[in-house]
């Protein structure tokens, strides 16, 4: 689930009566919570996971596996060359140097990512029309 | 007010901007490059982007970022593209509002040459020099031959005290006017050059200005920067001390309706050379400079919220009668450079800043932090303020004996022996005081 997302449903939190709230997106869901200590309350994020996705935060790319194509650039990540139209390469794909992977798109202009080393697709690190900061981890090619 | 911003910039300018955010309860979005990710101000941000390996050049991923984290505005800080005219349009252009002056305003101050004209008709006069751009080394050699020796020759786009050459005489010219030129093409990718007299017992006086883009202005009062070292300035401060109270005066009632008349918006600083009781005008900086804290001190204000509330509001809301000096205050700018000036990075194994009284440290370092080398060395702003410049004085040095810091050098001692020098404790002081009578 996109992180600033999360922020943002904690600051409506913190503007409102509520006291507990629980969103489901896809498969994951995230449950925010007010607990009052004392003069303060202090909003308690409780994340649920159901699948095995790797979380899309620079933190958790040390734990990520095989050869890493990362953003060269800030911009919004889009799998496929247009709405609608299939994704450029799916995990299991065969790739080649020089393939297409994705778009990054920055200003109105369609960057494409390309591989830099043939493989397969082992892993999509993040979902579609995302933001990706600089040197974000994208995919891993196996 | 912005409920979210982007701070389109590093180090101690862009805590300083976080701070004033967070006062303004604005949320903050850090930018920051790979070389700067153990920054330790992006931990008072509220978001952190990562733009790069190590620029602040990027004006689309600087736009992109504040667009994909929902900002309305984006501060530029100093440096970078806080005077990039192109920046300033496009950031506008993407619905964003831009912490600082029009694209129009920027492009006006941003050559150099041209901007020495155009204050002519406010009254102000530029130092005397060529009537407009000289680039091409035959033409600026005759314009030279008729200015005289020695001057300087200048980037028309230059900034930070590069692009600047001294020539003393008419044969020394054409090797000072190439390399400048070309100093000024790598670092400002343009080679327009303009020439100035040299003037070898000036002062470097300039007044602080803020407009609210639609022809009212104020004057914050003025300050002294002629502690320099190779045209980068070393230490500040406000107000500029015995200066006759009338050419001051006069001098703050000209910096006023010129800025009022090109309808200035946000801050700004006017910067001149006081000679043989002349003041003349050298440049307009169209945005926050790095000694904006000793004017904060005097005035008891804090510039940087003022620059948010005239961009998000559009007005000013103080007049010149809210506008009151009171006592004195210096700032020293501690660099991570060694004692022959070299730059200094590396890893700050130990650290203590300066505190009671009258004292304020605007620095981005932190014990255990490791000084990027992809940087200008200005790792901390001391700031010591008291009723009278004496005070000020022996506040300074107090404060300087309480800094230190381990791991890298820094020009803690030449600061020391600036401030002990008899002549700098008199204010005579001038651009040529620490080449003649310290180093």
């Amino acid at each position: 689930m996109d992180i600033r997302k999360v922020k943002k449903l904690i600051e409506l939190m913190e503007e409102s009566d509520i006291s507990e709230i629980e969103i489901t997106e896809g498969e994951e869901a995230v449950r925010i919570a007010r607990y009052r200590h004392g003069p303060e309350v202090m909003p308690t994020v409780i994340t649920r996971q159901k699948t095995d996705q790797p979380s899309e935060t620079s933190l958790a790319s040390q734990s990520i596996q095989g050869h890493i194509i990362r953003a060269p650039m800030v911009g919004t990540f889009y799998r496929a060359p247009s709405p609608g139209s299939p994704a450029f390469v799916d995990v299991g794909a065969r790739v080649k140097e020089g393939d297409t992977l994705c778009i990054i798109e920055s200003m109105k202009m369609m960057n494409e990512i390309k591989a830099d080393k043939s493989g397969i697709i082992e892993a999509i690190l993040l979902d579609n029309q995302l933001t990706v900061e600089f040197d974000q981890p994208l995919f891993t090619i196996s | 007010m912005f409920q979210r911003v982007l701070i389109a910039n590093r180090g101690e300018i862009a805590l300083r901007i976080t701070r004033a955010c967070r006062e303004l309860g604005i949320r903050t979005v850090a930018v920051y490059s790979r070389a700067d990710a153990e920054s330790p101000h992006l931990r008072f941000a509220d978001e952190v982007v990562c733009i790069s390996e190590s620029s602040y050049l990027d004006a689309d991923a600087m736009v992109v970022a504040a667009k994909n984290y929902d900002c309305e505005a984006i501060h530029p800080g100093y440096g970078f593209l806080a005077e990039n005219a192109s920046f300033a349009a496009l950031v506008e252009a993407e619905g964003l509002a831009f912490v600082g002056p029009t694209a129009e305003t920027i492009s006006l101050f941003g050559d150099k040459s041209s901007a020495r004209a155009m204050v002519q008709s406010f009254g102000l006069n530029p130092v005397p020099g060529s009537s407009g751009a000289v680039n091409e080394l035959a033409h600026a050699k005759k314009v030279a031959d008729d200015i005289g020796f020695p001057l300087m020759v200048k980037a028309a786009y230059g900034g930070g005290g590069s692009g600047i050459r001294v020539v003393r005489e008419s044969a020394g010219f054409e090797r000072a006017f190439a390399e400048a030129q070309a100093e000024s093409i790598m670092l400002f990718s343009d080679g327009k050059m303009y020439l100035e007299k040299l003037l070898e017992r000036a002062r470097h006086i300039e007044v602080q200005v803020v407009g609210d883009g639609a022809g009212r202005a104020i004057q914050l009062g003025s300050r002294e920067c002629s502690i320099q070292r190779k045209h980068q300035k070393l230490i500040e401060e406000a107000p500029a001390a015995n200066i006759p109270a009338d050419q001051l005066r006069t001098l703050l009632a000209l910096s006023v309706k010129m800025a009022e008349g090109i309808q200035y918006r946000n801050a700004g600083t006017l910067e001149f050379l006081y000679q043989d009781e002349e003041f003349h005008f050298i440049e307009m900086n169209t945005r926050l400079q790095v000694e904006h804290t000793v004017t904060e001190c005097v005035t008891g204000l804090d510039l940087v919220r003022l620059q948010f509330e005239v961009a998000s509001s559009g007005e000013l809301r103080l007049s010149q009668d809210d506008i009151c000096l009171e006592g004195h205050a210096i700032e020293c700018r501690i660099n991570a450079e060694d004692s022959d000036f070299r730059p200094n990075p590396g890893l700050v194994s130990e650290l203590e800043l300066p505190g009671g009284p009258g004292v304020r440290v605007d620095s981005n370092l932190s014990r255990g932090y490791r000084i990027p080398h992809q940087y200008d060395s200005l790792v901390a702003k001391i700031v010591t303020f008291d009723t009278a410049r004496h005070g000020a004085i022996v506040r300074m040095r107090r404060a300087l004996d309480e800094f230190r810091m381990q791991g890298v050098a820094s020009n803690s001692e030449l600061h020391k022996r600036i401030l002990d020098h008899q002549s700098f404790r008199n204010a005579l002081i001038d651009t040529n005081f620490l080449q003649r009578e310290i180093i």
